[in-house]
């Protein structure tokens, strides 16, 4: 039934006389210095009047500065800074999309957009669908009617990347656990539901207090889910990459080699574990997070062998793994066992596994690496010289690319999921305190029916009413 | 004798009883055509109108000004309010009633309306120009001319009826089928399907037990569907009764499989899935050891019993066997088995929202031929056709009803969006919008639209006005008003339920799940306020407050489709050259052309990026 409010939920926000207010990145990450956020709708402008303040913490008012002129200044959210920006104001009808808009540009860290999109969501605005502000312009006549089927175009093949990005993002398990909690709502709705339509008929209805548990269990789910994507894992953390080597390999030089280059923003997170964390460093945008390990030598010492444990595990939740070794004194066949000996121990065999042969400005030089076979083709470097090093940064974000880490549409996706999470738990919540008050399962479904519908939003699925038919017409002997 | 009419109504059933009432109610010159004088309105399966979500759907179509809700009334044996322990959305209104009283009721009804005219007779062709319908042909060899034809076949079209290995043509059984107008409208283009449905034998009453069955008692103070004043609730009701099957009955039942037309496959239509045949019930669901059955009685002055829940096609000795194995049925004597019944219906995609189907102009269908189910169904298809047959013949706007409105909305915009592979039945979780679409307010909600119509009566529209304002007054009164600790303390305590220490509104109070307006009577000054008010009024300004925050909610959910629903697809679209748009999308798109993007919205498949996509070409 509430199939069709799905539907209009999700629709209604994109006719131009509902004008909510979408946000979402403009530029592409990972790259530029810079990013720019996008903010359009009747509420844009107070939004940011909310979380920007001028230099020594002056409020900000729109109203007070004309349209297409360009601001400095910082953003707050609570009393935390997050970031040094230059905000563009836009005033309807003179602006992209024909509404109020606002521009901002920030550093192009994925985390710092990340948070600042967060921020906008918590203030009012909404994560703009696929096209969304095209097809704004469009509907406000910012558009030509020939540029229609280049702006449906858009919407379809953005809404298609999307939906591929956020399948991809769900591999690891989420995907697969969101859809055991919309079946296990559904067993839930089917239950209320047979309650109330079928109450003349021979059927046993769930008691309260079952009831009442399967939706703490949910809950529970539910709120570690959406704190696990609460800022996404990886923007929060950092891409996990474990550095494995001896000792004396170079290491420190490496890292510290890696953030004299990089003075780019790193934001202190209460909460971390940071005692395994070696550094967190920001590559072109990208957050890292290296943690160091204990090496892989074999040993029969049994305190060694816990530490050699310790570093398989490292490399189990690493999503990159860096293997370093020392150009003087590692051999070839050492070096192979070496990298053998990993990759059986990665959860993931597509976890990347870059292999560096460290310290080419000592000894014999760059001569030894022809000493190493083709088939592992390492990056020769110099942690100390810095020779390599750019090449290593390529390679390290080239990697992170590929694993769908980056782009725009990750934080998109992520903010998505994330909105849609904390929307399904608020219903939750409402069916857990219906629930207490004994309120009439008529409204208890309602907010069922809520949640469903927001766990649809990420799995795509939004046929509800056909689900929970379905489901109580093969579960139940309904029908007289 | 007259061969030209404004509507021809081909069908006396619920559907077509309702539709040519409300043509000719409005001023149309209507026929209807009916195999059978003496089977107008029949009850075919059980004797009982409403039920829960159809109940809500017989009060729609009294606020509207249709008969049902009235005949159900007059007929009814029992009357039970069901669903009370849930919210007031849920409260479902359901009658037993006398199979034979229902029908002379709606006889002497339509005999009454001044330009309704009857002809006893099978059609047998439809006349058509230019894609417009003209007239019927008849097997007697008479035409008849007309400005629009509402079909309401029921399970008449190629009806095949099934007891065992035995298997012949009917319409219902002792009655003939319909041939020719399916292969016509094929003809013309129509895609018609095959459904299934079933009912139980009916039993002599004087040959069972009942002090061996449970019963189950009319309400104490029963009810009634009309919102006319005129009409009494009851003031004596007949009992029902409950038994159940158990494994013996089933193992019984298992012999007759192998002669059953559903295992066999002689049967190839769908039957419904909530309203099982009881082969079906113990072959599918084989852990359960027993299934109710409702022993119901079919009228005052009969002693034939219906028995609910006993729908079958097997060989009718198997059925015998087996029911005198049930309690109670230990020397029941059958009048007559059960049979299952398949017959012909068009996928109602095939309609536009007034029921006019597309193919043929000023042509319209209502009821099972539309692959529904159940009286209520019809009867509210019924009323929707032979409204906008009238009003499409004099070239008036049509009367739709949406989704936020009634039931009867949700039914036929299910229908013509979604269509439906099984006997279509109403249930409240197909309504979005359940907690505006309650019993107790369908005449709020549509006396008025019907009432600008002509069809609704002034007396109708005048009991609407003084509910309204009946009920403003006493919310008014209760939103003003402040009540103090002591006066109502005495009172939260006994309701287990939080003191107040200061001064309180009464409608702040009356928000808490442990109170309800009948606790507040109690207290003087309130209970005073309440007096001057009838019932109707006091729970209608009940619900209303009690429930503000939910119907706010859906107001506003409604209020947002509304606005989508207003967006209209122009019928030249192309969606074949809008190469953004899914291959599906396409396909469902062309096939069920919607009218509105609302309505695009709720075809299965489409996705909101379609919808994005088809805003940008529907233009700005």
């Amino acid at each position: 039934m509430l199939f069709v409010t799905t539907f209009v939920a999700e629709i209604m926000p994109q006719l131009n006389h509902y004008q909510d207010t979408i946000c979402a990145p403009a530029t592409a990450q990972g790259t530029g210095a810079i990013a720019i956020i996008r903010l359009s709708g009747n509420k844009a402008h107070t939004i940011i009047e909310k979380i920007f303040r001028k230099k020594n913490l002056k409020r900000f008012t729109a109203k007070e500065v004309k349209t297409h002129t360009l601001h400095f200044g910082e953003i707050y959210s609570d009393n935390t800074l997050l970031d040094e920006v230059l905000i563009s104001i836009f005033k309807n009808p003179h602006s992209y999309t024909g509404e109020d808009m606002i521009e901002i540009s920030c550093h192009g860290s994925l985390y710092i957009q990340q948070q600042i999109i967060q921020l906008l969501v918590h203030n009012g605005a909404r994560m703009a669908k696929a096209g969304e502000f095209t097809l704004r312009a469009f509907l406000n006549k910012k558009l030509d009617l020939s540029q229609a089927e280049a702006v449906a175009d858009l919407i379809a093949s953005d809404s298609e990347v999307s939906h591929k990005m956020a399948m991809q993002q769900m591999r690891g398990g989420f995907s697969n656990e969101i859809n055991l909690l919309r079946e296990q709502l559904i067993q839930f709705a089917a239950l209320i539901e047979l309650e109330l339509d079928f109450s003349e008929e021979d059927v046993e209805f769930a008691n309260r207090e079952e009831l009442k548990n399967l939706i703490e269990q949910l809950k529970n789910k539910i709120q570690s889910l959406a704190e696990s994507f609460s800022l996404g894992n990886v923007f929060k953390l950092g891409v996990p990459v474990a550095i494995i080597g001896k000792p004396n390999v170079g290491k420190s030089t490496l890292l510290n080699a890696l953030l004299n280059e990089n003075r780019a923003i790193v934001s202190e997170i209460p909460g971390t574990t940071r005692d395994t964390i070696e550094e967190e460093i920001t590559l072109g945008g990208i957050h890292f997070r290296f943690i160091d390990t204990a090496g892989i030598r074999h040993s029969n010492d049994r305190i060694e062998k816990i530490g050699i444990e310790k570093t398989y595990e490292k490399i189990k939740q690493a999503s990159v793994v860096l293997y370093l070794f020392d150009t003087i004194k590692d051999t070839a066949s050492e070096v192979e066992h070496d990298v053998s000996e990993i990759k059986n121990k990665l959860s993931d065999a597509n976890t990347p596994l870059l292999t560096i042969g460290n310290k080419i400005d000592e000894g014999t030089g760059e001569q030894t690496t022809l000493l190493y076979s083709d088939t592992l083709s390492p990056l020769f470097i110099s942690a100390k010289t810095g020779k390599n090093l750019s090449l290593l940064k390529e390679k390290l974000l080239s990697l992170i690319n590929t694993n769908v880490l980056q782009s725009e549409q990750s934080i998109v996706s992520n903010t998505r999921h994330y909105e849609a999470l904390q929307k399904s738990l608020q219903s939750i919540h409402n069916v857990q305190q219906g629930l207490n008050n004994n309120i009439s399962s008529e409204l208890l479904a309602l907010d069922i029916r809520d949640a469903l519908r927001h766990l649809g939003e990420i799995t795509g699925a939004i046929d509800i009413d056909k689900d929970i038919l379905g489901t109580i017409f093969s579960r139940f002997c309904i029908g007289k | 004798m007259q061969f030209d009419y404004d509507i021809i109504v081909v069908g006396a059933g619920h559907a077509g009883c309702e539709a040519a009432a409300a043509a000719a109610n409005l001023g149309s010159r209507v026929l209807l055509i009916t195999m059978n004088m003496g089977t107008i309105a029949q009850m075919s399966c059980n004797p009982a109108m409403g039920g829960v979500a159809k109940g809500q759907i017989v009060r729609e179509i009294d606020a509207l000004g249709g008969c049902s809700g009235i005949i159900s009334d007059k007929s009814a044996i029992q009357f039970r309010m069901l669903n009370l322990s849930k919210g007031p959305a849920m409260w479902s209104p359901r009658t037993q009633n006398d199979r034979i009283l229902f029908s002379i009721f709606w006889r002497e009804f339509l005999e009454k309306t001044p330009l309704l005219d009857f002809w006893q007779d099978t059609v047998c062709s439809l006349l058509t120009e230019k894609n417009r319908i003209v007239g019927v042909k008849t097997n007697l060899g008479v035409t008849f001319k007309s400005k629009a034809v509402i079909l309401t076949n029921g399970t008449f079209l190629n009806g095949v009826i099934h007891i065992g290995e035995k298997q012949f043509g009917g319409g219902r059984i002792a009655e003939k089928e319909s041939v020719g107008i399916t292969e016509q409208l094929r003809e013309f283009g129509f895609t018609s399907g095959r459904m299934k449905t079933g009912t139980p034998p009916r039993i002599d009453g004087r040959s069972l037990d009942f002090s061996k069955m449970e019963e189950q008692k009319g309400d104490e103070n029963p009810q009634k569907f009309s919102f006319l004043k005129e009409i009494e609730p009851l003031t004596k009701q007949r009992s029902c009764f409950i038994t159940y099957t158990n494994p013996i009955v089933h193992e019984i039942l298992k012999t007759g499989f192998e002669k059953s037309p559903m295992y066999s496959g002689r049967i190839k239509g769908t039957g419904p899935r909530y309203c099982p045949s009881i082969e079906d019930k113990i072959n599918r669901f084989s852990e359960r050891e027993r299934h109710q059955l409702f022993i119901e009685p079919e009228g005052w002055n009969t002693v034939e019993i219906y028995v609910n829940g006993f729908s079958t096609s097997l060989p009718e000795e198997v059925q015998m066997k087996a029911l005198n194995n049930v309690p109670g049925f230990e020397n029941a004597k059958m009048f007559r088995p059960g049979y299952a019944i398949e017959y012909d219906y068009f996928p109602p995609t095939q309609l536009k929202n007034t029921l006019e189907t597309k193919l043929i102009e000023n042509l319209f269908f209502a009821g099972q031929i539309n692959g529904t189910t159940g009286y209520e169904e019809a009867a509210g298809q019924g009323l929707i056709a032979g409204i906008n047959a009238h009003l499409k013949i004099r070239d008036k706007d049509s009367f739709v009803l949406k989704r936020d409105q009634a039931y009867i909305g949700v039914l036929i915009d299910d229908l013509i969006t979604k269509g439906t592979e099984e006997p279509y039945r109403m249930f409240t979780s197909r309504a979005e919008f359940r907690i505006l679409l309650r019993q107790d307010n369908a005449d709020l909600r549509l006396t008025e639209l019907s009432y600008k119509l002509g069809l609704a009566t002034e007396e109708r529209m005048k009991s609407v006005l003084e509910k309204t304002k009946h009920a403003k007054s006493i919310i008014n009164y209760f939103k003003k008003e402040s009540i103090s600790p002591e006066e109502i303390n005495p009172l939260l305590v006994e309701k287990n339920t939080p003191e107040i220490n200061k001064k309180t509104k009464i409608f702040t109070l009356l928000s808490r799940p442990q109170l309800n307006i009948q606790h507040f009577i109690s207290i003087q000054k309130i209970g005073f306020e309440l007096e001057k008010y009838n019932q109707e009024s006091i729970i209608q300004a009940e619900i209303n407050m009690k429930y503000e925050g939910y119907i706010e909610k859906e107001k506003e959910v409604a209020l947002k489709m509304q606005r989508l629903d207003e967006l209209r697809i122009s019928k030249e679209i192309e969606y074949s050259q809008i190469e953004s748009l899914s291959s599906e999308a396409k396909e469902k798109l062309i096939k069920i052309k919607p009218e509105t993007l609302g309505q695009a919205s709720r075809i299965s498949g489409i996705s909101p990026s379609d919808i994005s996509i088809l805003m940008v070409y529907i233009g700005r």
